[in-house]
Parts: C-alpha cells; sequence; structure tokens
C-alpha cells in the first residue's frame, strides 16, 4: 500500500513536478522556500485542488489520475493545518469528533472516541473547551487528534509547528515524532524549518521553484547538500566544481586542495568553524588559503558568523576571544584558512 | 355600453347647457391681476383633468403657473390640516372639504364642480360574465372594491345597501388605482369603481352601467383657501374649473356636471 | 479616575453626527408617541385589530423563514460559487430594495396573478391562486425583505475564511455537511442580522402587500393596512395602530435579542 505521486500542477507561470513515493508508516518531509510549491503539492495529495496532470494512487486505488478525482471528502486522509483551523462554535471533543461523525460513526461511539484521542494527546480534562481558550500547544494537539482520529491512511502535516512559540515547540515536536513513530499509514510533512523536517521524517525531498531538488535521509541530506538552499539550511560552506586529482576549480572562482585525488565535477562543502581567520598569512599546515574581506558580522549564541567576500566567498564561525583578537569591522582584509582534511567531497 | 350611458351623456350635455350660461366666467373679476404661482391640492381622481385644466388656464392666463399636488383626497385633507401651503383645495368627498372648512382654513362655501357616479369595471371581455349589481354577491367570482374608508368604498357601500345587495368581495383596495390594477390584470373578474375611472383605464377594461348607480352620485368640492398665497389667482382657477371650458374638460372625462 | 476621563475622551468629529443621526431617527418616533390619544387606545384595539396585528406577525415570520430557506442558498451562491456574472446578479438581487412597493406587487402579479406567467399554469393546474390570500401576503413581504437577508448573509460568508470548508472536506464531510455544521454555524451572526432585518422589514410592508395581496380582514390585512386606511377616516386611531405595531415589534426583537443575541462574550 505504497502511496505513488506523481504531481503535476500548472497555475500561470508557476509549475509543479514533483514524484513522489511514500511507503506505509514512512513520514517524508517536504522542505522547501516560501512559493517552492509546498502547499500546492499538499493540497493536491489532500485533494482540495485537482491535478493538471499525472496521478495519485495509493496501492490499488487511484485518488487522481488522467479520467480519476476524489474529492478530499472521499479521500482517507487526515490534515493538520499550519493554524489548525479548529472549529470555533464547536467544543474541543466536538471538533475531534467531527470527522468521524462526517464518515458516518454513530454519534455515541464517535465521542466516545473522540474522547480516547484527546486522552492520548494529553488533554483529557480539555474536552467541552471551545479552541479559542486553548493554548497554541494544545490547539496543536487537538488539531493532530482530530486529523488522526478518523484513522487515514495519508496524514498530512502543514507546518504542524510553525504558528508555535520556541519554547513550546520543542516538546510538542518530541510529542509529535512520537505519535509519528505510532501512526501506521503515509506521512507527509511541509515545512521550511530543517530542524522539524530532520528530527521528524525519515526522509526529506527539498524542493525549490516546484521541482525536487534532492531527495535522501536526513543524514545524507545534512551532508552531502546539493544546492545552496539546502547548505544553507543545513549551515554548510558549498560549493560546485571540477575536480582533477586533488585541485577543485570552482565554478565560482578560486580553487580548493582536497584530502583524496577525484576527477570530474563535485560539491564541496565544509563546515563555517572549520574555516579559522588570521591577519598575517598563516603558514604551516592548513593547505587552503586565500584573501578574502570581511562583508558582514552577525552574532550567534555562542559563535560569531561572519561573511567573507573572497575567491571563494565563504561563512567562518569564530569565537568570541578571536573576536576580540582581530578586532573586525566590515571592510577588513584577512586571510581565510581551511585544512584539506575538513573538507568533504562527492560527485555532482 | 348600454341606453343607460347615452342617457347620461344627453343629460350630461343639456346640464352643461344650462348651467353654461348662467355661470361666472373664467375671467378675473378682481382689479388685481392674475398671475403667479398657484398651487392646488386635488384628487387624485382628477389627475388628467386638472393637469389639463392647468394647461389651459395658463394658457389663458399668460404670467400664471399652477401646481398640483395630486393624492388621496383624505391626506390632503390632513396636509391642509397641518398647515401645507396651497392655493385651491379639489376634493373627491365633500366628507374631505368639510375637514378642511372645519378648520377654518378655508371661509368660502366650497362648490361642487363636479359629480361622479360609479360604474362595474370588468377586464376585457368580460370573462366572470359580470352584468349587473347582484353578481357582486357571487362568492365564486373574484370581486374587489375600494374600501370604506376611502371615498369611492363608501358610495359603493351605499349602492349596495339601496340596490339590497351583499358584496363578497376578496379584496377592499386603498384606492381606484389599486382597484383598476387589479382588473386590468384580470386579478378580479369584477370591481366597483367611478365613471371616469373605467374612461381613464383605456382598452384593458370595460365598463358596465347599472340602473342604480344614479343613487349614488359623488360631488366634487372646490374651494380656494382662506390663507392662499396668491388668492386672486386662486380664485381665478377656481372660477376657471366651474367655467364652460372647465366643465367640458370634466364632462369629457367621464364627470357629470352639477 | 484620570485613566477613565482619557479612555472616554471620544472624537467629536464622530460623537457630533452620531447624536445627531440618533435625534434623526428618534425625534419622528417622539413625535408618533406624543401624539398618541392614549385613552382612546382601548377603544381603537378592537377585534379587527388583533386580528391584524395577529395576521401581521404570522405574515412577517413566515415571510422570514421563507427568505431563510431560499436567502441562505442563494447568498452562498453569491459568495462561494464561481458563478460567472455573479456581480451582476448581486446588484439584481437588490432590485427589490430599489423597486417601489408598489411595483413590485404589480411584478408580482404578473408573474404569480391569475393571469401572470407561472400564475395561470398554478391555477390552471393545482388550483392555486395567490394574489388575496394569506399566502400571498407572504409571498409579498418576503420578496421586498429577502434582500436585507441575502445581503447581510452574503457580506458574513464573503468575510468567513473558506479554509475551514476545506477543513471540514478533509476530514470526509460532505459539501452539505460542512455547509450545515461548518458554514452556517461561523455565519450565525450575519444570518440573525439578517433575519431581524428581514422580519422587520416584512413587517412593516404595505405596498406590495396591498398590491399583491390585497386587502381583506382576517385574510389578508395586516397593521400596516390597517393604519393606512384608518389614516383616511381616523388619524388618530392609525397612530395608535402605528404606535401598537411598533411595540410589539420593539418588544419581540428585544425577547428575541435576549435569547438568541446574548450579550458580549
Amino acid at each position: 500500500m505504497t502511496l505513488h505521486a506523481d504531481l503535476r500542477v500548472t497555475r500561470g507561470t508557476f509549475s509543479l513536478d514533483l514524484g513522489l513515493t511514500i511507503a506505509p508508516g514512512e513520514v517524508v518531509a517536504l522542505l522547501g522556500p516560501n512559493g517552492a510549491g509546498k502547499s500546492t503539492a499538499l493540497r493536491a495529495l489532500a485533494g482540495l485542488l485537482p491535478l493538471t496532470s499525472g496521478h495519485i494512487t495509493v496501492g490499488e486505488s487511484t485518488w487522481d489520475g488522467a479520467d480519476e478525482f476524489l474529492p478530499a471528502e472521499k479521500r482517507p486522509i487526515g490534515v493538520v493545518f499550519q493554524d489548525y483551523l479548529l472549529f470555533a462554535h464547536m467544543s474541543a471533543l466536538e471538533n475531534v469528533a467531527f470527522g468521524l461523525r462526517a464518515r458516518g460513526t454513530r454519534r455515541h461511539e464517535a465521542r466516545a472516541e473522540a474522547a480516547r484521542w484527546l486522552g492520548r494527546v494529553g488533554l483529557d480534562g480539555y474536552a467541552q473547551t471551545r479552541p479559542r481558550s486553548l493554548s497554541g500547544g494544545q490547539a496543536q494537539r487537538v488539531a493532530l487528534a482530530r486529523a488522526l482520529a478518523t484513522g487515514p491512511s495519508l496524514l498530512l502535516l502543514d507546518e504542524p509547528l510553525a504558528a508555535l512559540d520556541a519554547s513550546t515547540r520543542l516538546q510538542v515536536r518530541s510529542e509529535l515524532g512520537r505519535h509519528l513513530a505510532d501512526f501506521g499509514g503515509h506521512t507527509l510533512l511541509v515545512t521550511h524549518d530543517p530542524l522539524d523536517a530532520m528530527v521528524l521524517a525519515d526522509r526529506l525531498v527539498i524542493l525549490e521553484d516546484g521541482r525536487a531538488v534532492q531527495t535522501g535521509p536526513p543524514a545524507e541530506v545534512a551532508r552531502q547538500p546539493r544546492t545552496d538552499y539546502v547548505a544553507n539550511l543545513v549551515g554548510l560552506n558549498f560549493y560546485r566544481g571540477t575536480a582533477s586529482g586533488t585541485e577543485v576549480g570552482l565554478d565560482g572562482g578560486g580553487t580548493l586542495t582536497i584530502p583524496r585525488p577525484v576527477d570530474g565535477p563535485v560539491h564541496v562543502v565544509f563546515p563555517p568553524n572549520a574555516v579559522s581567520l588570521h591577519a598575517e598569512r598563516p603558514g604551516g599546515s592548513p593547505r587552503n588559503v586565500w584573501p578574502v574581506t570581511v562583508d558582514a558580522i552577525e552574532q550567534h549564541a555562542h559563535t560569531t558568523r561572519v561573511r567573507l567576500d573572497g575567491a571563494p566567498n565563504v561563512l567562518a564561525d569564530i569565537t568570541t576571544a578571536t573576536l576580540a583578537d582581530l578586532r573586525l569591522r566590515p571592510g577588513d582584509a584577512l586571510w581565510a584558512a581551511v585544512k584539506a582534511t575538513e573538507t568533504h567531497v562527492y560527485p555532482a | 355600453m348600454s341606453r343607460i350611458s347615452v342617457l347620461v351623456a344627453v343629460s350630461a350635455a343639456l346640464v352643461l347647457a344650462g348651467c353654461g350660461s348662467g355661470g361666472r366666467t373664467a375671467t378675473s373679476s378682481g382689479s388685481e391681476t392674475v398671475t403667479g404661482n398657484v398651487t392646488v391640492f386635488a384628487a387624485a381622481s382628477l389627475t388628467e383633468t386638472f393637469t389639463r385644466l392647468g394647461e389651459d388656464f395658463e394658457e389663458a392666463n399668460p404670467g400664471t403657473k399652477v401646481r398640483f399636488n395630486f393624492g388621496g383626497s383624505s391626506a390632503l385633507a390632513q396636509q391642509l390640516g397641518q398647515g401645507a401651503p396651497a392655493d385651491v383645495f379639489a376634493s373627491a368627498a365633500p366628507a374631505n372639504m368639510k375637514q378642511v372648512t372645519d378648520t377654518k382654513t378655508i371661509t368660502d362655501t366650497p362648490r361642487t364642480f363636479a359629480r361622479n357616479r360609479l360604474a362595474i369595471v370588468v377586464p376585457k371581455g368580460n370573462p366572470g360574465g359580470i352584468s349587473r349589481l347582484a353578481d357582486f354577491a357571487d362568492a365564486g367570482k373574484k370581486i374587489a372594491l375600494c374600501a370604506e374608508q376611502v371615498p369611492c368604498g363608501a358610495a359603493s357601500k351605499k349602492v349596495f345597501e339601496l340596490a339590497e345587495v351583499t358584496p363578497a368581495p376578496d379584496t377592499l383596495e386603498q384606492d381606484v388605482k389599486a382597484v383598476l390594477t387589479k382588473v386590468s390584470l384580470g386579478e378580479v373578474d369584477g370591481a366597483l369603481v367611478y365613471q371616469t375611472d373605467v374612461k381613464a383605464a383605456g382598452d384593458e377594461v370595460e365598463g358596465v352601467e347599472f340602473a342604480e348607480s344614479a343613487q349614488a352620485v359623488n360631488d366634487y368640492p372646490i374651494a380656494a383657501l382662506a390663507k392662499a398665497p396668491n388668492a386672486v389667482t386662486a380664485q381665478a382657477f377656481v372660477d376657471f374649473v366651474l367655467s364652460d371650458k372647465g366643465r367640458a374638460v370634466l364632462s369629457a372625462a367621464g364627470f357629470d356636471n352639477p | 479616575m484620570t485613566r477613565n476621563r482619557v479612555r472616554g475622551r471620544l472624537p467629536v468629529v464622530l460623537v457630533l453626527p452620531a447624536v445627531i443621526g440618533l435625534a434623526f431617527l428618534l425625534v419622528p418616533l417622539v413625535g408618533l408617541l406624543v401624539k398618541t390619544p392614549w385613552t382612546s387606545l382601548s377603544t381603537s384595539l378592537s377585534a379587527e385589530v388583533g386580528e391584524a396585528l395577529r395576521l401581521s406577525l404570522i405574515c412577517a415570520s413566515l415571510a422570514t423563514v421563507l427568505c431563510l430557506f431560499l436567502g441562505i442558498p442563494l447568498a452562498w451562491l453569491l459568495a462561494r460559487s464561481g458563478l460567472p456574472g455573479r456581480g451582476f446578479l448581486r446588484a439584481l438581487v437588490t432590485v427589490p430594495l430599489v423597486l417601489p412597493p408598489v411595483v413590485g406587487g404589480v411584478a408580482l402579479l404578473l408573474v404569480l396573478g391569475r393571469r401572470g406567467l407561472i400564475g395561470e399554469h398554478l391555477d390552471a393546474w393545482f388550483g392555486i391562486s395567490l394574489p388575496f390570500t394569506t399566502a400571498g401576503v407572504v409571498v409579498a413581504e418576503a420578496f421586498v425583505a429577502m434582500p436585507f437577508l441575502v445581503i447581510s448573509v452574503e457580506g458574513a460568508l464573503r468575510a468567513a475564511d473558506p479554509r475551514y470548508e476545506e477543513a471540514a472536506a478533509t476530514l470526509g464531510a460532505s459539501r452539505w455537511l460542512t455547509f450545515r455544521r461548518v458554514t452556517l454555524p461561523s455565519v450565525l451572526p450575519g444570518v440573525v442580522a439578517g433575519a431581524v432585518l428581514c422580519w422587520a422589514r416584512a413587517l412593516g410592508e404595505f405596498g406590495a402587500t396591498i398590491t399583491f395581496a390585497g386587502n381583506f380582514p382576517g385574510e389578508t390585512t395586516t397593521m400596516p393596512l390597517a393604519v393606512y386606511l384608518a389614516l383616511e377616516t381616523d388619524p388618530d386611531a392609525a397612530i395608535v395602530l402605528s404606535v401598537v405595531l411598533l411595540l410589539v415589534s420593539v418588544g419581540v426583537l428585544a425577547g428575541l435579542r435576549d435569547r438568541w443575541i446574548s450579550g458580549p462574550t
């Protein structure tokens, strides 16, 4: 009962063309910048938007295809919307029971089942509470219970944690992870937050401009980004280039020395904390040394990130001590150094 | 049209001739000139005739301008009672005129300038087959009458009493126009309205004369108001309505002359 | 105290026209009340008046129910469907507001009258004739009052977030269930406001009613008709009747307000 989807939607100048396969029990995260087509993909899977072409099949049944279209209310799905969309005039219990009632469960049974679900998400005492009296985290959990109560085959989560403040987010994220682990159906998580995706998903699909640019397990994607967007998400310096032995000529200018010889088009990455900055050209072991100028300095929690112009441009994370030492200011000329062994090289 | 209508027409002509020789003339008898605006409050049933008379009056008296306020006689009487600025009041019923004279707004004795009588009106082709007053008692026919509170309704009531007929109306309308609307659309089989209304309604309806109509004639009184802003012209207009010329216009519209 | 004063200070630019507006609406009412010959109240309240009042309340309520049945779906169609020419339709819906009621009555006669486009067949096939019946009063009142309901509900629907309807769909709710359980409750304040306007308009309806349904005591004579006819002969009685109608309608609306539109939440 694997979900196969070939989502093709054209709207004006935007077009989505995304192949998607989700195995039972698998959580796939669709990650991408705003306007990449994440919501369009989710709406197409939910049946809120018919495909222009392509198909959606789950096992033997076709949800969308050449001459078939199963509307949202006929699909065995559950959706958690970004701002939850709980029905304001119904209690938490009625919200959770709504899907069961709509699918023909008797009133009494539906309410009992809904109460069980509220218990499972830890909201036992809140059955009669109206959504407007719930906290953000509680509302999120009601929304999750509502989506799961009908026993859907496909669970769609649209930025399920985006509306939460940072403190609640951590807890709700781990709870959500537990519920997803218990859920036997297919799950698609749409998010622009790499952390949510890394923690919750078995597999990531990176969407840019309506196309999947990279797919893989979170650890692989984090280690070997294939686009600037992904590299930026996972916080790596990322370069395209052509390798010849241990030298890589970068597409954007400059060369990098790598630890093992390869040939052909490659990606080179290294973390910002692998970059050291020097006022004078350093001697010794680092194999990659090039002149740079300071473009911008951003203070983070424990480190300082310095954006540097040069061949190539590079991000460097330095300690507060180094910062004090160098007395950095935008426009300052420096030397950047990266050990060859700190770089990670993989075929493009 | 029956023999009666011919008779009525002939008698109207005779009356006209008789009165014409002795009536007052249309020209003003006062030394002051007849000019300026004159405002006439007139019963709705006079809309066509008075509009015409107004034009004729303006033509005969250059420099004058006649303005009308047509409406239900009782509504007009009420407006006058509340001090509405008018020069002349022409009512469709003596009762409404009396309302106004009672408030001393009119000091002159009102004069009857026209008479109207009831006629049976039926839709074109008379689908209900109504030919006499007694048919109004047939509950199977759709009948419209004026409400008793308005002049044509009061007159209708009188006619039915005289004829000893108990009508079975389906609706009691607030005015003659409303009755005629229902007749011309064929919503009712028959109704009782004024003869002038039948005439004015045109081809959509047909009139049926009935014997008892002569017994319930409605007088139309006219008078200049005591506080008329333009008393001279007001009186001139009243005189004009009462003149031969005025009577001719009125009788052409179906009014009987007093 | 100081805080209160600061809070309480309202811009004169708003308060002045507001007070004038209130006076504009209420002074005629006061005039009516002052002129009311209260002593003749008991004599004016004949059985006929009671009958007219009862008929008014029944017909206005039935007309409101009819408007709810037809008007809410119409409002939904205007607000939610992708119907081409919706703007034009929306304008057409307001026609009964613009049309002089008497003309509306004539229009109804032309369509539903004994010889009307549809009325002819109703009469011939089913023996149904609406003019001069209580049902005719309801039809005439509904015709004139429906735009109030439609406009009010449509506005509420357009302001409501359609994504809740999508959420209901993803939970397996059919469009009808979604409409009943999600859309309608969310626009309930608009529906109530529209129904109140609709009822009030139907209660005061005169022109279309007398033109389409005629005037016959006990069947089609509603209070406004009784008032109008009383005005012909006995203005004092007419004032008393209007005041009675006024008090009853204000009473009903106030009662409803307590029951349905319970205070601030």
